[in-house]
């Protein structure tokens, strides 16, 4: 007897008997016979000692690749410490649990997190993370809609289009339109968005470094979106603000983003985690939640959930935003990572990437195949355009274990033959100049 | 017994006008802040923001409730009480001095379908 089948032959005899069905047998029998019995081609089962043979099998497969591709995801080293500390079970679980009496630990690092991201932003209040950096602009854009009251959203040709896929899908179930700013030498053309914004517009979403790693100059935009009383939104790698313009510095209303970059490896697409950050006049329009730190009944240090849009518990069909839940454990490993680097650290692995990437494209330009698309300064990705066959340049990098270039014709025919190169901190001048080697002969 | 203030207008979901020339002062009655509880935030709409009657234009949060404040006639917001911003308490302790939008009027025949103060006395009785 199975102890969660609570029922006995009795109970279903008489179960049977009430709605006039003479078996169980009988009760499915609408059910087509091939469905009710299909035969499934499962091998038999394994004895631990085989199964492990066939999943090192397996895991041969994988091809342990040298990547100089970024695009929003970028190859920085991650400490081994990061995944001692989040692996502790205190920290490990399924479910975040946030009653202060039991949960100290949890809501310090949340709260730690939210401090680190607000001191990187230089905004006034940070969230307890989002599930990545696409979704948490989609977010930013609910925000605004709902602040301004209005339905259109601006947003730059030269953002990622992983994240315009997204926006759009965001848009599709309720009433909002997206009109896009043309680009002008692979920067956001100023003077269209200054023709497109308008009263009607809630606000205005850009990237730096854009799509094509080029850091755009947004220190004069805000001026022109403050106009329309239109919100500012501004989707930049967390890590990159340890060196460059900060958006609280540049007056932005919601400050957005990829945090993968601040100690959360390569894996498959994922887990990732987004950052939200604001000023505290539209805090209360923020999805997710904030930790506060308070003191209890002892005049004792205690970390509390401070903050949560009423929305998401009452009058729920008035709600924003859905999103009632983090990216916890690698909030955590984004805490721990930015510990264990330090400011200087973290800026060092910033500032070796920016190198490697521009060693990287100084080397590649050499090539007679190769030329630089845009002349403009960038940080982690560079775009080239090759007249060699960009299949040809893929296959070649891969036999020697590289994986390539983003081939931007896979979002755009029109932009066949440019290939976005990226490098990091973990890039070696060897490696560098070994993906080169292979390129020349080509 | 819930004060109720002569010479104001009063809508039937417990917001009052007091008029001055083309101008209209709104706010909650003394009934509502005293269902609502201790007040916790008020969300102000912005100065230039339209009020369509009978539409939400700001929020107050109280410990046991969240409710949207209705428009009680059509106008443009010119003044927005943004003591409240940081003193939402004070709607608890004199909801008929402290108003939470000062809007210019688009029609004041909307008056005429709001309620004289003993007509909403009687309302909440």
């Amino acid at each position: 007897m199975f102890k969660y089948l609570p029922h006995t032959s009795e109970d279903i005899k008489e179960m049977l008997e009430t709605i006039g069905v003479s078996s169980i047998d009988e009760l499915f029998k609408e059910i087509p016979n091939d469905l009710m019995d299909p035969s499934f081609d499962v091998p038999k089962s394994h004895s631990e000692l085989e199964l492990r043979r066939r999943m090192n099998e397996l895991a041969n497969k994988n091809l342990a690749l040298i990547p100089f591709v970024g695009a929003g995801a970028y190859d920085h080293y991650t400490p081994s410490v990061i995944r001692h500390l989040i692996e502790r079970q205190e920290f490990l679980t399924a479910y975040t649990p946030y009653q202060p009496e039991i949960s100290q630990g949890t809501l310090q690092y949340i709260f730690e997190y939210q401090s680190i991201v607000a001191e990187l932003t230089q905004m006034d209040v940070s969230n307890a993370s989002m599930y990545d950096g696409a979704t948490a602009t989609a977010e930013a854009m609910f925000m605004a809609t709902a602040a301004r009251k209005k339905q259109i959203v601006l947003v730059s040709k030269t953002m990622n289009p992983n994240i315009i896929n997204v926006l759009k899908t965001y848009t599709r179930y309720r009433e909002l339109e997206i009109v896009f700013i043309d680009e002008k030498e692979g920067q956001t053309d100023l003077e269209d968005l200054s023709s497109k914004i308008s009263k009607e517009v809630a606000g205005v979403i850009l990237q730096t470094p854009n799509y094509y790693g080029i850091i755009e100059d947004f220190s004069s935009v805000k001026k022109r979106i403050e106009e329309a009383k239109s919100l500012f939104i501004l989707n930049q790698d967390l890590a990159s603000l340890s060196i460059l313009q900060t958006p609280g510095s540049m007056g932005v209303d919601i400050a957005v983003g990829e945090a993968q970059t601040l100690g959360l490896p390569l894996s498959y697409g994922g887990p990732y985690i987004g950052y939200l950050a604001t000023t505290s006049k539209l805090m209360r329009k923020m999805p997710g939640r904030i930790c506060g730190v308070t003191t209890d009944t002892e005049g004792k240090r205690a970390y509390v959930l401070t903050l949560q849009a009423r929305e998401q518990h009452i009058r729920r069909e008035k709600a924003n935003s859905n999103i009632c839940s983090n990216q916890s454990l690698l909030a955590l490993a984004v805490t721990v990572y930015t510990a264990v680097m330090g400011k200087e650290g973290v800026k060092e692995a910033q500032m070796n990437s920016y190198k490697a990437t521009h060693y990287l494209a100084e080397q590649i330009n050499k090539l007679d195949t190769f030329e630089l698309v845009y002349d403009a300064d960038f940080f982690k990705d560079v775009l080239f355009k090759t007249t060699l066959n960009e299949e040809i340049v893929e296959e070649a990098l891969l036999k020697e274990g590289i994986l390539g270039p983003l081939q931007l014709s896979k979002f755009d025919s029109s932009k066949k033959g440019q290939l976005l190169f990226s490098a990091t901190e973990k890039r070696t001048k060897q490696e560098i100049d070994h993906l080169v080697q292979v390129l020349e002969a080509l | 017994m819930s004060k109720v203030v002569d010479g104001l207008y009063y809508a039937a979901t417990h917001e009052w006008v007091r008029v001055e020339g083309d101008y209209a002062f709104i706010g909650i009655t003394d009934y509502a802040q005293d269902s609502l509880g201790e007040i916790v935030f008020v969300e102000l709409p912005e100065v230039d923001d339209q009020l369509d009657k009978g539409e939400e234009f700001s929020t107050i949060e109280s410990v046991k409730a969240a409710s949207d404040i209705l428009a009680p006639l059509t106008g443009t917001v010119v003044l927005i009480n943004d003591e409240l911003e940081d003193s939402p308490e004070l709607i608890n302790e004199d909801p008929y001095e402290n108003w939470i939008v000062k809007v210019e009027m688009e029609d004041k025949s909307e008056l005429n379908a709001l309620l004289s103060a003993s007509e909403y006395e009687e309302s909440i009785e």
